[in-house]
C-alpha cells in the first residue's frame, strides 16, 4: 500500500504497553485482599499463569516470524494470564492455569491474529474452556481465611496434588456463595434460610471476603477510569443492568431472588465490570455501542446465574456479548458532526 | 457577551508559541530571485501575462486569473522575469510546478495604486472586483479565493461574519502577532467584508492564550467606535480554528456534513485575509507578502517576518539561523501541515509557517490496533477513526464510506493519540485517493460508455432514416414512371452504361505498370546511353 508518510508529526507519549500496566497496577489491591481471603494458591495460578502465557506468546511469534519483543513486553499476554489465573478456584493443580493460559494465548488469540485481531476475551475463552473440560476442578472453592493452608501446603497441592496430613480435599472444599444460593434455592430454602444455615459464607452485604474483594476492583476501575484508560460505559452500563435486573426480581420475591448486593458483591462482577469486559480489543467501539455491549452482558450475567447452569457467569456473557460487537458496531455509530437529525 | 459553546473532542496541545513570538516582526530582506509559482490557491492556475526578458514593477499583475475559482499573481518585487518555466513548490509529493522567476533590482519601484478610501460607495460585486485583481486568497492555509467567499449568491442570507484568529495549531504564531501589530488593519478588513456582505453581526475569535493579540484587538475597536464588532475569547484545544469548530464554538451550529458554512448563514475569513483586504482596497497593494512563523527546534532564533511572496525557504531559514540539526522542513504546523523535500522552494500565499524540526520523526513500530478508541474520543469529526482505518487497510473503500470518511477534516488528533502509533491520518488521506481515483475512472468510462452507445444508436438511425429514403424513393419511382417498360428499359441502358463504364476503367487500370515494352526506337536510344553512361560513372568511381 502506497502510504506517503504524512501529518501529523507530533505523537503523544503514550503506548498500548503503557495501558496495560496501568490495568495491571490497578488490579493490585483487589488481588491482594484475594491473596489475603483465599491464600496463596491466587499467587501461584498467577504465576504459573504468566509463566506460560509468555512462553505461549514467543513460541507462537516466532512460529507465526512475527517480531517477538515488542509484543512480548505490550503487557497483553500477561494480563490475560492475570485476568485468567484470578477467575480460576484458589486452590488447584498446575495444570489447570497452565493449559487455561495456553488456550487462552494460542487458540483465542493467535489463531485469530494475535494482539488486536481476536474476536473473544482471551482470559474468558480459556476459562470456558477449563471449565467444561474440568468441571470438577474448576468448581471446588476452599472457603475463605479458614482453610487453615501455608504456602508450603498450598504450593505441594498445586505441583503435586498433595493435602497435609488430616485434611482431605472433599472437607476442605465447598461452593461460592454465589453456587450455594443457587443451588439450595433450587432445593426449596429460602434466601433467609441458606443464609443462616451457612453464616460463616456470608458477610455483610454479600458473600464473606468476596464483599471486600470486589470493593478493591471497583477502587482499581475507578481509578482506570479516572485517568482515563478505560471508559464509564461499559461497566456503568453492565453493573447497571445487572443491578436493575436483581432489583426487580428481588422486588418481586425477596425470598427466591438474591438482592441487587449479592449480585454487584457476592461474585466476579466487579472484576468483569472494569477488567474483563472493557477489553477494548473485543468490546463495541462506539460509545453508544458500549452501553449496549455493557448492558447486554449485564443481563446475561444476570439470566444465566438465576436460570441457566453456573453460579456465576461472567465469561459465558462476556463471549455472547463479544459475538454480538460486529453488529453493535455497525447499528451504533455516533452521529457525525454536522449530521444530528439527518438519516446517517 | 456571546455564549460559547462545547465542541466534541480534540486536544489540549504542547503550543510551542511563546520561543517565536519574543521580538516583533521584521520585514525579510529582499530576495535577489524571487519564484512566484501560478497556482497558489485552490482552482486553476493563472496565466502569466509577462514573458521572459519583460521588466515589471512590484505590485504589477504578472499572472491572470483563468477561470472563476481562480485568482492572478502580482510581482512581489521590481525586477526582470528570467524565467516562466517548472520549479519546485512547497507541495507534499515535491512536484515542480509552472512558475514565473523574477530577477530583482533592489529598487521595489511600486506601479501606481489605485486607493479607494471610501469604499462604502462602492458596492458589493465592485469590492469583490478589486479583491480578486489583488490576488487574495484565504491565507490561513487552505489558499480558497477569498472574493468568492464574499459572494453568498441569490438566497443565501448572512447572519455572522466570523474572522478566525484562534490558530490552533502548536508553533504558529503568525496570525497571532498580526493580531498584535495590525490589529487596526484587520477591522479595517472586516468593515469591508462586512459592507461586501452587508451582514449584522461580526465576530472576531481568539483562542484565550493570546492574551496581547486580543488586548490589541478591543483596543483597536475602542478607536472605531464598532460596537457591532465583537472580540471572543475561546477555550484554547486542538482543533478550536478549524472552520466547523470554529462555528459551533461561537453559534452552537453545525455546519451540515456535505455542507459550507454558507448553508446556515455563517462566513469566515481568517485574519490576515482581513488584513489583505485593508490593503487591497485603502492602499491599492495586491497580496505580495504575508507574516511567515519561522521556527522549530532546528532555528536559533524562532521569529515571525514580513516575508515577499516568492523568497526561498532557505534564505529566511539562514536569517533565522540554521541549527546544524535542521534537517525536516515542514510548511504549516506540526498536526496539518506537509513535509517539503528541502529548502529550495519559494513562500507561497499559503505558507504560514516554515516548521523546521532537529529531528525527523522516526516511525517507530506500529502495533495492531487494539481498538481502545482514544481515537473517537478526540475525532472532533464525531467519527470512529479505527473503523475507518480498518477499511481502509482492507481497501473497503465503501465501508470507510459508510463510516463517513469524507467528514475526516484531517486534523490529525487521532494519530496524535494513538497508542499503537499508528498513522491513522495516512489511511484516510489514501483512502480519499482511492476513491477519487475510482471516481475520476469511473466518469471517464461513464462518457465512453455513452459515446459508445450514441455511436450505437446514431448508426441504427441511419439505418433508419437510409431504408426510409430508399422506400419513399421507390414510391416516388413507381408514382412517376406510370410505364413500367419504358422504366426497365431506362433502368437497363443505365445498367450497361454503367458496366461500360467499368469496363473500360478497369482496361485502363490493367494496362502493365511496367514501362519497358512498345517502346520508340528513340526511347531505346536514350536508354542504351543511359546506362552506357552508368556503367561509365561505374568504373571511374
Amino acid at each position: 500500500m502506497s502510504i506517503i508518510h504524512s501529518s501529523p508529526y507530533i505523537q503523544k507519549d503514550d503506548k498500548v504497553s503503557r495501558m496495560m500496566l496501568a490495568v495491571i497496577i490497578a488490579l493490585i489491591p483487589g488481588t491482594l485482599v484475594y491473596i489475603h481471603f483465599f491464600g496463596w494458591g491466587v499467587m501461584i495460578n498467577i504465576l504459573v499463569a504468566v509463566i506460560t502465557a509468555l512462553a505461549c506468546e514467543a513460541t507462537i511469534l516466532k512460529i507465526r516470524r512475527r517480531p517477538i519483543k515488542p509484543f512480548i513486553l505490550d503487557g497483553t499476554a500477561v494480563l490475560t494470564a492475570i485476568l485468567l489465573a484470578l477467575a480460576l478456584p484458589t486452590l488447584t493443580p498446575w495444570w489447570l492455569a497452565a493449559s487455561g493460559a495456553a488456550f487462552a494465548i494460542i487458540i483465542a488469540k493467535h489463531l485469530y491474529g494475535g494482539m488486536g485481531y481476536n474476536p473473544f476475551n482471551p482470559a474468558m475463552v480459556g476459562y470456558a474452556m477449563l471449565l467444561i473440560a474440568f468441571p470438577k476442578e474448576m468448581t471446588a472453592w476452599i472457603p475463605a481465611e479458614t482453610h487453615g493452608l501455608n504456602f508450603i501446603n498450598t504450593l505441594n497441592y498445586s505441583l503435586f496434588e498433595i493435602l497435609p496430613a488430616g485434611i482431605s480435599y472433599d472437607a476442605l472444599t465447598m461452593a461460592t456463595p454465589l453456587d450455594s444460593i443457587k443451588t439450595q434455592l433450587s432445593l426449596g430454602y429460602t434466601l433467609n434460610e441458606i443464609q443462616n444455615n451457612n453464616a460463616s459464607l456470608f458477610g455483610k452485604i454479600a458473600g464473606y471476603g468476596w464483599e471486600w474483594i470486589n470493593i478493591l476492583f471497583l477502587i482499581g476501575g475507578l481509578i482506570l477510569i479516572s485517568i482515563k484508560v478505560i471508559r464509564w460505559h461499559i461497566p456503568v452500563a453492565m453493573l447497571g443492568a445487572l443491578a436493575f435486573m436483581a432489583m426487580i426480581f428481588n422486588f418481586l420475591d425477596a425470598g427466591s431472588y438474591a438482592p441487587v448486593s449479592f449480585h454487584l458483591f457476592g461474585g466476579a462482577a466487579m472484576l468483569g465490570a472494569f477488567f474483563i469486559a472493557t477489553d477494548p480489543v473485543t468490546a463495541a467501539a462506539s460509545n453508544k455501542g458500549r452501553l449496549i455491549y455493557g448492558a447486554g452482558i449485564g443481563i446475561l450475567i444476570y439470566i444465566i446465574r438465576t436460570w441457566g447452569g453456573y453460579p456465576d457467569a461472567i465469561a459465558f456473557s462476556v463471549l455472547l456479548m463479544n459475538m454480538a460487537v460486529p453488529m453493535i458496531d455497525y447499528y451504533f455509530k455516533p452521529v457525525v458532526f454536522g449530521a444530528a437529525g439527518k438519516n446517517s | 457577551m456571546t455564549r460559547l459553546w462545547k465542541i466534541f473532542g480534540g486536544l489540549k496541545l504542547p503550543d510551542f508559541k511563546t520561543m517565536s513570538m519574543s521580538q516583533a516582526t521584521q520585514a525579510a530582506p529582499l530576495s535577489k530571485i524571487l519564484t512566484l509559482p501560478l497556482k497558489q490557491h485552490i482552482g486553476h492556475a493563472a496565466e502569466p501575462i509577462v514573458k521572459v526578458g519583460d521588466v515589471v514593477l512590484k505590485g504589477q499583475m504578472i499572472a491572470a486569473a483563468k477561470d472563476y475559482v481562480s485568482t492572478p499573481i502580482h510581482a512581489s518585487s521590481s525586477g526582470k522575469i528570467i524565467a516562466i518555466e517548472k520549479r519546485h513548490v512547497p507541495h507534499p509529493s515535491g512536484i515542480t510546478t509552472d512558475c514565473i522567476v523574477i530577477e530583482t533590482d533592489g529598487e521595489e519601484k511600486w506601479v501606481e495604486c489605485v486607493k479607494n478610501t471610501n469604499y462604502r460607495q462602492l458596492d458589493a460585486s465592485a469590492l469583490r472586483n478589486i479583491i480578486r485583481d489583488a490576488g487574495i486568497v484565504g491565507l490561513g492555509g487552505a489558499g480558497f479565493p477569498s472574493f468568492i467567499k464574499l459572494n453568498p449568491g441569490p438566497g443565501n442570507i448572512i447572519s455572522t461574519l466570523i474572522l478566525n484568529g484562534a490558530e490552533c495549531e502548536p508553533y504558529i504564531t503568525c496570525d497571532a502577532m498580526l493580531m498584535q501589530e495590525q490589529s487596526r488593519k484587520i477591522i479595517d478588513g472586516l468593515n469591508i467584508m462586512r459592507h461586501a456582505l452587508q451582514v449584522d453581526r461580526c465576530i472576531i475569535a481568539v483562542e484565550d492564550n493570546k492574551r496581547a493579540a486580543h488586548t490589541m484587538l478591543v483596543n483597536a475597536l475602542q478607536e472605531h467606535e464598532a460596537e457591532y464588532i465583537e472580540v471572543v475569547q475561546i477555550p484554547t484545544l486542538y482543533p478550536a480554528g478549524g472552520e466547523k469548530q470554529l462555528i459551533k464554538t461561537l453559534t452552537g451550529k453545525e455546519v451540515p456534513s456535505h455542507g459550507l458554512p454558507i448553508n446556515i448563514g455563517i462566513i469566515c475569513h481568517n485574519v490576515a485575509t482581513a488584513a489583505a483586504i485593508a490593503s487591497a482596497v485603502l492602499e491599492g497593494k495586491p497580496l505580495i507578502s504575508r507574516y511567515v512563523t519561522i521556527t522549530g527546534e532546528g532555528i536559533e532564533h524562532p521569529c515571525n517576518l514580513d516575508v515577499l511572496i516568492g523568497t526561498p525557504f532557505a534564505e529566511l531559514i539562514d536569517l533565522c539561523g540554521r541549527s546544524n540539526k535542521a534537517e525536516q522542513f515542514i510548511m504549516g504546523g506540526p498536526m496539518m501541515g506537509f513535509e517539503v523535500t528541502g529548502d529550495n522552494i519559494p513562500v507561497i500565499k499559503t505558507s504560514n509557517c516554515i516548521l523546521v524540526q532537529s529531528k525527523k520523526t522516526e516511525s517507530d513500530f506500529v502495533m495492531p490496533c487494539i481498538r481502545c478508541g482514544k481515537c473517537a474520543d478526540v475525532c472532533p469529526a464525531q467519527l470512529l477513526p479505527q473503523q475507518i482505518y480498518w477499511y481502509a487497510r482492507a481497501k473497503s473503500f465503501d465501508k470507510t464510506q459508510d463510516f463517513n470518511l469524507f467528514d475526516c477534516i484531517e486534523c490529525g488528533c487521532c494519530t496524535y493519540v494513538c497508542p499503537s502509533h499508528i498513522p491513522l491520518v495516512q489511511y484516510y488521506r489514501f483512502a480519499k485517493t482511492e476513491i477519487w481515483a475510482q471516481e475520476q475512472e469511473k466518469k471517464s468510462s461513464d462518457i465512453a460508455r455513452q459515446r459508445h452507445e450514441f455511436r450505437l444508436f446514431r448508426m441504427e438511425r441511419k439505418k433508419a432514416e437510409d431504408e426510409e429514403r430508399k422506400k419513399h424513393k421507390r414510391e416516388l419511382l413507381k408514382k412517376v414512371s406510370g410505364d413500367k417498360d419504358n422504366a426497365d428499359d431506362a433502368k437497363k441502358a443505365a445498367i450497361e452504361a454503367a458496366m461500360a463504364r467499368v469496363k473500360a476503367k478497369r482496361e485502363t487500370q490493367s494496362v502493365s505498370p511496367a514501362n519497358t515494352e512498345n517502346l520508340t526506337e528513340k526511347q531505346k536510344q536514350s536508354i542504351a546511353e543511359i546506362e552506357l553512361r552508368r556503367k561509365k560513372a561505374k568504373e571511374e568511381g
